[in-house]
């Protein structure tokens, strides 16, 4: 008997990309400098998330044209964000082939209440978290892959570094909790009890679970994979520096040797300029992208 | 995390399992470069096997077996390269050290690939093509035959995977979909399309290691009839 779109199929290619990175792209040939640089994946999207913030305006799932292009370039899966809620923009990229779609807070929100109902779909979704309540709720809606949200388009790890400590430091409570208390805290999560019981049992998320929102160094990649994140996506941080395919490449070398300080010096020398960044714990509410998703 | 390993680690009331030293028991590398290689090092751990991250030309010394996981091809051939991790692999494999590759370890180990786009290890003689079943919609599992591991099939989980397209002669094909090889063997090395690693079923992993204790119990220096078949270079 087979079976397409099964749950171990969709977390199945997650698991394929661990330890490897998805850079976001807007063109073909940034696609090509992407998958010659060792990305495991690109993403596909109208506007970096640094030009979506400074250019404001409402932010859509990238031209259908441009992402063919993508494929018809690369061998590596093509990814592709839709909006919050937006399940025609998804059922569009099903439509397409993508390998993956992106329910992103990157992009305006088209629905203030109701995420993608993920299981409709044969094509994996990857959704965004910024604890471990909001992951799960997504898991519950089919998500098939996790990726802390931190503050995209911003060049500033520090709200990564949150979320990722966040929700393994809640994993690492929940393994302390006998039972009874994991029906109550299952109600403060707004998770299912089935699934914040899992991660009890099993110390981790039931999928793979990458970083994204503010990796613009190689020291930002490893720093994030020390800390557990199973592979990153890096957004503006390539393609918005000084030299695009040396960053894309040394990015790749720190993600995979992420515990050896000398490959990742060797690494960080001559990129050139990094994005230019903005410091995330200073801007205001209302300018953060984390806050999106329900 | 780096950082268990330090001086300041904690576990030292509870210690963590002993590492078996005895001189039979397999170590095996795990290709760490990218993809699934956590699940391979579970499997085999479940085995008995003592496994081993190889994301450097030292981690290959004085291994009994070697695994590249599934992942992303491109990326796995690209990163090996730039490592001098293809030529240790291939040395490793001439000295008759028991290989296996799943989907992307697949492709890494063959002759070459009939679109292109990946310089493969030649360490059998397959011709492949990539993402032959289609993109990830496509991506599906299916219940197998494959006779070297009983009559129970295998669940096969095929993922943007490759198929055989062509066999050389000294190649045995272990199990077959809609045509076309998905699991083959030529002497020391094994290759699968699928993903047994993924699903519980020890029963691929053990019949590699049934290899790596041939080999161990024959003191590694099994008369040798792998020869590399030249690198695809292909586009």
């Amino acid at each position: 008997m087979t079976d397409i779109g099964t749950m171990r199929v969709k977390s199945g290619l997650a698991e394929m990309l661990k330890g490897g990175v998805i850079m976001d792209v807007t063109t073909a040939e940034q696609a090509k400098i992407a998958e010659d640089a060792g990305a495991c994946a690109v993403m596909a999207l109208e506007r970096v998330p640094s030009d979506i913030r400074a250019q404001g305006g409402v932010a859509r799932m990238a031209d259908p044209t441009k992402i063919k292009e993508m494929q018809e370039t690369v061998t590596i899966p093509v990814m592709a964000k839709a909006r919050i809620g937006h399940f025609v923009e998804a059922q569009i990229l099903e439509a397409l082939e993508v390998d993956y779609i992106d329910e992103s807070e990157v992009l305006t929100p088209a629905d203030e209440a109701n995420h993608i109902n993920k299981w409709n779909f044969k094509v994996p979704f990857v959704c965004g978290a910024v604890n471990l309540g909001e992951a799960l709720r997504r898991i519950s809606e089919g998500a098939a892959m996790i990726r802390t949200k931190g503050e995209a388009g911003t060049g500033d790890v520090v709200e990564a570094v949150r979320h990722m400590r966040t929700i393994i430091g809640e994993i690492h409570h929940l393994q302390t909790l006998d039972e009874d208390e994991l029906f109550k805290t299952a109600k403060e999560l707004s998770a299912p009890y089935e699934l914040v019981r899992w991660v009890a049992e099993n110390g981790k998320l039931p999928v793979v679970n990458f970083s994204a929102g503010g990796i613009a160094t190689p020291a930002d990649a490893a720093l994030m994979m020390q800390l557990g994140a199973e592979g990153v996506f890096v957004g503006s941080g390539i393609f918005k520096s000084a030299d695009p395919a040396r960053r894309a490449v040394a990015i790749v070398r720190a993600t995979t040797n992420y515990r050896d300080p000398q490959i990742l010096a060797e690494v960080s020398v001559g990129l050139g300029d990094a994005m230019p960044g903005i410091d995330a714990a200073k801007m205001p509410e209302e300018l953060k992208i984390q806050t999106r998703g329900w | 995390m780096g950082h268990s390993d330090g001086k300041r680690r904690r576990d030292w009331i509870l210690s963590p399992e002993p590492i078996p030293a005895s001189a039979d028991v397999p170590v095996v590398g795990v290709l760490a470069l990218q993809g699934d290689f956590r699940e391979h090092r579970v499997v085999l751990g479940r085995l008995g096997a003592v496994t081993r991250e190889v994301r450097r030309l030292d981690d290959l010394a004085d291994l009994d077996g070697f695994v590249i996981p599934g992942g992303e091809s491109t990326t796995i051939v690209k990163l090996m390269h730039e490592y001098a991790l293809d030529d240790g692999v291939v040395a490793l494999a001439g000295a008759g050290t028991p290989v296996y590759g799943t989907c992307a370890g697949l492709i890494t180990l063959s002759r070459e690939s009939v679109e292109g786009g990946a310089q493969t290890l030649g360490l059998i003689d397959i011709v492949v093509r990539r993402n032959a079943f289609g993109r990830q919609v496509h991506s599906f599992e299916a219940d197998l035959q494959m006779p070297v591991l009983g009559d129970a099939p295998v669940r096969a989980v095929f993922i943007r995977a490759p198929w055989i397209e062509r066999c050389g002669n000294g190649v045995r094909v272990l199990c077959s979909l809609q045509g076309h090889a998905v699991a083959a063997e030529q002497g020391q090395v094994l290759v699968t399309a699928f993903h047994p690693e993924l699903t519980g079923d020890t029963r691929v992993h053990g019949y590699f290691l049934d290899k790596v204790r041939a080999h161990m119990a024959a003191g590694g220096d099994v008369v040798q009839n792998v020869t590399q078949l030249g690198r695809g270079v292909v586009r």
